[in-house]
């Protein structure tokens, strides 16, 4: 764990910073989630920090605990080349985050990703859809609950084709709506 | 065809259902369909090795050139009916290899939450070939059997029951 990390941090006595620990020498920081993305800018824009590259991320599911959802952010400064890993709780009623897209722009696809295997709601995000499963699928994989026997039925094309005509609306009106 | 040899050359018998197969069981274009791991078994087979050219059989990138659709992977539910909608577009007669385990059943992944167990119950398929990866070689068996299978077709006589539907 890099010392001048811990010692920034320290220094700049951020809002909404819960927790600072070691975990197998890698720095942890347990954010609540109304701070996250002022705590992000910070992260990003201060010259101590740095953190240039947002590397993943995911979520973990704790049965039975609350908040049941840990939404996890590996950042790394490509600059510094130290790593930081950011956790966010999220309940189970209301599983909601805010979208670190405005901060890193690769956040987009892994929110999306996040969000179809956990159902994490990332708000203000542009565009959280599923990303590697389709939309007529129910449920989210790799929450622990998910049954694992669970077979999803078999898409047809009458199942789809509502959902494509909605989408091309959409995309018509988009582009075509100021001339309607 | 067996009378070839034994002909003059400038004559040949044969009847006009195993000319046509002949014919089209000697130029198999198959579509390339790889959706994993089999599919660089798929492509060892089509390459200078195994070389399924010599069976007339030749890779086409797009389904309406295609007669034959080798299925070689895993197919997921998402791809199920894209699956589909791609061998609606070959044109008929049309036939589909399931190439490996995971097309035959799903595999090892058959009980994964985004994996359809088969991809025949998506689109029929005439041949299976099992394996994972089949190598080459199996596919390649898997090719002659279909060609087999291919030869014993009748087009001029209309028969009950028959699922393929006769040339007009
Ligand atoms: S059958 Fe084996 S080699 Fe073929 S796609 Fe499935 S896992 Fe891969």
């Amino acid at each position: 764990m890099s010392q001048s990390l811990v010692t920034a941090l320290a220094s700049q006595a951020l809002e909404g910073i819960v927790e600072v620990a070691e975990s197998r020498g890698e720095l942890v920081v347990r954010v609540l989630p109304v701070a996250l993305v002022e705590v992000c800018t910070t992260l990003r824009d201060d010259p101590a920090f740095a953190f240039d590259f947002l590397m993943d991320v995911t979520a973990v599911d704790y049965p039975g605990r609350e908040p049941r959802f840990e939404v996890v952010y590996h950042l790394y400064s490509l600059k510094l080349n130290h790593r930081v890993r950011l956790k966010v709780g999220a309940s189970e009623a209301s599983p909601h985050v805010p979208s670190v897209t405005p901060v890193w722009r690769g956040a987009n696809w892994l929110e999306r990703e996040t969000y179809d295997m956990y159902g994490i709601q990332f708000d203000g995000h542009p565009d959280l859809r599923r990303i590697y499963l389709y939309e007529e699928f129910e449920g989210h994989p790799l929450r622990k609950d998910y049954p694992k026997e669970k077979r999803q039925p078999l898409v047809t094309r009458a199942d789809v084709e509502p959902a494509q005509q909605r989408r091309q609306r959409e995309r018509d009106s988009e582009r075509y709506g100021r001339w309607q | 065809m067996s009378l070839l040899n034994t002909m003059p050359e400038f004559m040949v018998t044969t009847k006009v259902d195993e000319m046509l197969n002949w014919t089209r069981k000697s130029s198999l274009w198959y579509m390339l369909f790889g959706l994993a791991c089999c599919a660089i078994e798929m492509m060892q087979t089509g390459g200078p090795r195994s070389d399924l050219d010599r069976f007339g059989a030749v890779p086409r990138a797009t389904p309406r050139q295609s007669d034959l659709m080798i299925v070689a992977g895993t197919l997921t539910l998402k791809m199920a009916l894209r699956t589909k909608v791609l061998y609606e577009q070959m044109p008929d007669p049309k036939y589909v290899i399931s190439m490996g385990s995971c097309s035959n059943c799903g595999g090892l992944f058959q009980l994964a939450y985004s994996v359809c167990d088969g991809v025949d119950k998506v689109i029929p398929v005439d041949v299976y070939v099992p394996g994972c990866p089949p190598r080459p070689e199996a596919l390649t068996e898997g090719l002659l059997k279909l060609q087999e299978k291919m030869m014993q077709e009748k087009w001029l006589v209309r028969s009950t029951g028959e699922s393929r539907p006769a040339l007009a």
